[in-house]
């Protein structure tokens, strides 16, 4: 039920902003959050719950791939 | 991956029997897919809480939704909830008898539509309902907070040393707030590198003896959450008592609707107060849920409950910890 997916904003219109999900691109409610177009956002249910930090994002992966 | 089984094996050598709870069906569903408790030495006991929204609403609200629907109020809900059984009939059932009952994946499909939003889940999930609200939608909210129940769980009949915390509700609650539970707490990813990272964390907080809580989510979780969805939240619903599915009744747990005009259980007091539950006898949900019984252990499990035929709740939802042991078996 909590599932949340990571997209990128393409394009942003009032409260919509288009995500890209790996290429395949969704509207989405941006009315709980505070983001530009080129940011990471985490969406559930139609909605961007949170900015995703890039930079942690990488580190944390890339630090994940060397220890697997 | 071996690193971080080897430093888990590590911190657990001179450990007594520790349980560490996941309280996220998310979280539940990588632990048993990957097989992530067999990788555990045998001290450390991974147990599945109450983190499927689905499997802890209360058969009453279910059979209150099912009533509005049968006397023609227009619902809109998470499919999730569909199959879920009532005490007659589930919300499927009742669409089959006529009941318009819309299954959406967002609330933005019904806004401004004359539809009651049967809205549940927990923190993740409740800024939606709350701009629905914000939009004039009418909504009966089933919508419930972790924190108390997590606390109602410390203080039940299972000894938990620590907390697998859910991320995407930390997503909106931040992580400071957990600091109340005065436990050893990781918030968690959802990868299972990162699950597996989150219980060495957790290892090394009970061997330090230290009740607090580390971020292992840190590209998502801030400590403050999202400001701006909790303020809607606040601004919308207010917190109540709630009865949690085979758990019992926690105070305030629960969010109702503030304004009145757009709170179903009192738009509809009128047809909700013949709606009369009965609870299942001998579904054991309520134990599976509180980290009591394992799915296997239940006498209806792959007997009278499967996923074709559920009984009970957490074989209804694909987050529920008997419908995921039934998917992948015990690994």
């Amino acid at each position: 039920m909590c599932l949340a997916i990571p997209g990128k904003v393409v394009s942003i219109k009032n409260e919509l902003a288009v995500v890209d999900f790996k290429g395949i691109r969704k509207k989405v409610n941006i009315a709980l959050v505070d983001i530009q177009k080129g940011d990471w956002v985490l969406v559930h249910v139609g909605f961007a719950i949170e900015k995703v930090d890039e930079i942690i994002a990488k580190q944390t992966y890339k630090l994940l791939e060397g220890i697997i | 991956m071996k690193k971080i089984i080897d430093s888990i094996k590590s911190l657990a050598k001179n450990m007594p029997p520790t349980t560490i709870m996941e309280v996220c069906g998310g979280h539940t569903n990588v632990i048993v897919q990957y097989g992530i408790r067999n990788l555990l030495p045998e001290n450390i006991r991974l147990v599945s809480g109450p983190g499927c929204p689905v499997c802890v609403t209360s058969q009453h609200d279910i059979d209150c939704v099912i009533e509005l629907a049968l006397n023609k109020v227009k619902i809109a809900a998470y499919g999730d909830v569909m199959r879920v059984p009532g005490t007659r009939m589930t919300l499927d059932d009742a669409r089959g008898k006529g009941a318009i009952i819309k299954e959406i994946y967002s609330v933005t499909e019904v806004l401004e539509k004359d539809y009651v939003f049967f809205a549940i889940g927990f923190e993740t999930t409740t800024p939606m309902t709350a701009y629905a609200l914000s939009k004039g939608m009418s909504v009966y909210s089933s919508h419930k907070i972790m924190i108390p129940a997590m606390k109602a769980l410390l203080s039940g009949d299972l000894k938990i040393d620590g907390f697998i915390t859910p991320g995407h509700v930390s997503a909106i609650l931040g992580s400071r707030e957990w600091k109340l539970l005065n436990v050893p707490q990781v918030i968690s990813g959802f990868k299972p590198e990162q699950v597996l990272t989150s219980i060495e964390k957790i290892l090394q907080l009970i061997s330090r003896r230290k009740k607090s809580v580390v971020n292992n989510y840190e590209e998502v979780v801030r400590p403050e959450g999202n400001r701006k969805a909790k303020k809607m939240m606040m601004e919308q619903l207010k917190l109540v008592d709630s009865d949690w599915r085979g758990i019992g009744n926690i105070p305030l747990s629960g969010l109702e609707v503030r304004k009145p005009k757009q709170n179903a259980k009192k738009q509809y007091n009128e047809i909700l107060k013949k709606v009369n539950t009965k609870e299942f006898i001998g579904c054991r949900c309520g134990d599976v849920l509180k980290g009591l019984l394992e799915p296997e252990d239940c006498p209806l499990y792959k007997e009278a409950c499967t996923p074709a035929t559920p009984k009970g709740a957490c074989m209804v939802s694909a987050e529920g910890a008997c419908s995921i042991t039934y998917k992948y078996g015990k690994i």
